[in-house]
């Protein structure tokens, strides 16, 4: 352990400073430290969600943490010469990291830890307060605990945004010898890092929320549907599942309680429609991922027939700290019916990418303007994806939306899991619309015609477009094939893909060789 | 379809054997085939569905449906390059054109000198470093052309 002369120096562990060079900036601060005597004490944090700033190395001081950033190895010897052990300033400097004026403006809920502390030891874990929520939850019945969530009004964070407390009520109102808490982690919007950053930030949040979920609902054993496309998270999820069965948190009596929950990583294959709950579930039973009629709903009738929750990483994530506060405290967070707090995530072509946790009635515009700084091209923003592949594309002038489910599924669009993926005036929107058709040609599970030949339909009806072969008519059929999409898919796949080639089409006619519209012009 | 790659049918009956008994068992087991051998075997499909008592139609069913499960033996490295919608606004559409070219194949194809394999993934989770890029398993981000040629300099003098 660290005596009192040695410095403890934080490298983030998380995956996208990892894709910047984050253990070659680790190994080299640790050849540096042992070169010139100094003693540290190097830990592998998770990210604070500043990417532009990534890598960024943290060092504890006596007045607080201090930020350098971004950082690559060939800055590692300058800083040592500029004392970073002791916080010296140096021209990566950022200052007391909690004085970053990009995180002192979130209201960190959810992801309270992530990037604080060591994501694998259990022991920060609990001396950061992990953990309150379950011995709570223990001294509770299950109708209480379901009440805390019901009353703390948490939406699935997935996408879908349906009341949490509803589909645990239903499942803790079945009786079956055997119910399952399934995790969903298959996070495959693109613009959208959330789940993987709690994952690898801080899993034991994610175990702790299923275990509070489990025992509430009366359900013993716990899924998570992890996605290939995150061999980081499967690490240090595992290794937190481990550390958590060895201290007793997990297994057959969870802290003693008699109650038992034991819990399980399952890995995807690369298909993006395992997202959707029902086709997880088939893929949890080894079956091809395809989608499930519904009813029954998974709450009654799930994984292997028995009654399921089933949720997405960040709404289990939220359940620790809306059960050790109580749900009311969370529900004074938000705006309007979307209550809380939400991971937004900012990609694409935007100067400061990065996760901030919120609270829902941000406008699009503070989102993008405020924390994003704008493009990164440094050209004008034409458009913006809100809610990952099937989500709208909204031009500059609609930018002044509130960020609730409401205000944007009112304006066309929805929410979904909270990625926002910007574009400069380069974009061409009739391709990004085709690429939306391509895609979902490619994802289709294949059970509705609709989406399984609709798809593919409209990607060859959208180089009809664009190519100027009998345009008008072309987009007739492309309008009616979406509605046909719209109305005859049974999942938000084919059903939601129309969502972006729409408003692709409404708002950026003239990259479809159309003239503009009157919504178009003002972008309403 | 591949035909005469060799397979190790011991590794895969290993395998088999080692998770038949979890609940769901046909992913984990492909998962694990295709993690350990690279690529799953065709002509291992009979031993599959026999050990769990499926029809080889089911298994086929599933080894084709998952974009992961490759069914014959990939390159000697495998590049993915992502092509969603994040990466797309920060340059992929001309990377992914440059990373064509450079390694003389199209996605899903494998280079002449069977050097790489080129696989278009959507979405890596790595949207704010976009674009994004996996080479052998280790995950690029904001990568360049020159970037990515850099990256793979050492691999392709192998």
């Amino acid at each position: 352990m660290s005596s009192a002369s040695t410095t403890t120096v934080y490298v983030p562990r998380d995956s996208s400073a990892l894709s910047l060079g984050a253990n070659a900036v680790a190994d080299a601060i640790a050849t540096e430290a042992k070169r010139r005597k100094a003693d540290i004490n190097l830990i592998r944090n998770g990210s604070r969600g500043l990417y532009w700033l990534e890598p960024m190395v943290e060092v504890a001081t006596a007045r607080g943490r201090f930020a350098y950033g971004p950082t690559s190895e060939a800055d590692v010897p300058a800083l040592f010469d500029a004392g970073f052990l002791d916080g010296g300033e140096h021209h990566l400097a950022l200052g007391l990291t909690d004085d970053i004026a990009y995180l002192k403006r979130q209201s960190r809920v959810t992801f309270a830890r992530v990037g604080i502390t060591d994501p694998v030891s259990l022991d920060d874990y609990v001396a950061h307060g992990g953990y309150l929520g379950l011995t709570r939850a223990l001294a509770m019945s299950g109708t209480e605990i379901v009440q805390e969530v019901t009353v703390s009004n948490l939406r699935g964070r997935g996408g879908a945004a349906f009341p949490a407390g509803i589909k645990w009520k239903t499942t803790l109102d079945q009786s079956a010898k055997q119910k399952y808490v399934v995790c969903n982690a298959d996070e495959g919007d693109s613009g959208t890092f959330s789940d993987r950053m709690i994952m690898e930030g801080d899993p034991f949040v994610l175990i702790e929320g299923m275990t509070i979920a489990g025992v509430a609902v009366g359900a013993s054993v716990g899924y998570i549907y992890l996605r290939s496309e995150y061999p980081d998270a499967l690490r240090t999820l595992t290794a937190a599942i481990d550390a958590a069965g060895r201290a007793g948190y997990l297994g057959a009596h969870v802290r003693g309680s008699g109650k038992p929950f034991r819990l399980e990583i399952r890995v995807g294959a690369g298909a993006y429609i395992c997202g959707e709950e029902t086709a997880m579930l088939e893929s949890l039973e080894g079956k091809r991922g395809v989608i499930r009629f519904k009813p029954p709903l998974p709450a009654i009738a799930g994984l292997f027939a028995q009654p399921t929750v089933v949720n997405n990483v960040i709404t289990l994530a939220s359940v620790p700290a809306i059960i050790e506060r109580g749900g009311k405290a969370y529900n004074e967070y938000g705006f309007g019916r979307s209550r809380g707090t939400i991971p937004l995530q900012l990609a694409g072509n935007v100067k400061r990418p990065g996760l901030f946790e919120l609270p829902f009635g941000l406008t699009l515009r503070e989102l993008i303007g405020d924390f994003g700084g704008g493009t990164a091209s440094g050209r004008p923003l034409r458009a913006v994806q809100v809610g990952g592949p099937l989500g709208a594309y909204f031009p500059n002038s609609m930018l002044d939306l509130t960020i609730d489910y409401e205000a944007i599924a009112g304006a066309g669009g929805l929410l979904g899991h909270g990625g926002v993926v910007v574009f400069d005036d380069t974009a061409d929107l009739a391709q990004m619309a085709r690429y939306a058709m391509e895609f979902c040609a490619l994802e289709s599970c294949g059970k509705c015609t609709p989406c399984r030949i609709g798809s593919t339909r409209g990607v060859e009806v959208i180089d009809r477009i664009i190519a100027n072969r009998d345009r008008s008519n072309n987009v007739e059929l492309l309008r009616d094939l979406c509605d046909t999409m719209t109305a005859g898919s049974l999942c938000a796949l084919g059903g939601l893909t129309p969502l972006p080639v729409l408003s692709a089409l409404k708002y950026f006619p003239e990259d479809f060789g159309l003239p503009p519209t009157k919504e178009a012009r003002i972008g309403v | 379809m591949a035909l005469d790659h060799p397979w190790d049918r011991a590794a895969v009956l290993a395998i088999v054997n080692g998770l038949k008994h979890e609940p769901g068992a046909l992913m984990p087991i492909l998962r694990r085939i295709q993690d350990d051998l690279g690529w799953v075997p065709p002509a291992s499909i009979p031993l599959i569905a026999h050990e769990l008592n499926l029809s080889r139609a089911e298994v086929h069913g599933v080894v084709s449906f998952y974009h992961d499960l490759r069914q014959e033996p990939p390159g000697r490295n495998v590049v993915r390059v992502c092509r969603a919608e994040s990466c797309q606004a920060m340059g992929a559409v001309a990377l992914a054109d440059h990373v064509r070219k450079r390694l003389g194949t199209d996605f899903g194809g494998i280079s002449a000198d069977g050097a790489f394999s080129l696989e278009a993934v959507y979405c890596l989770g790595n949207c704010a470093c976009s674009p994004a890029v996996v080479i052998n398993g280790e995950l690029l981000g904001r990568v360049t052309p020159a970037r990515f040629d850099g990256a793979i300099a050492s691999l392709v003098r192998r």
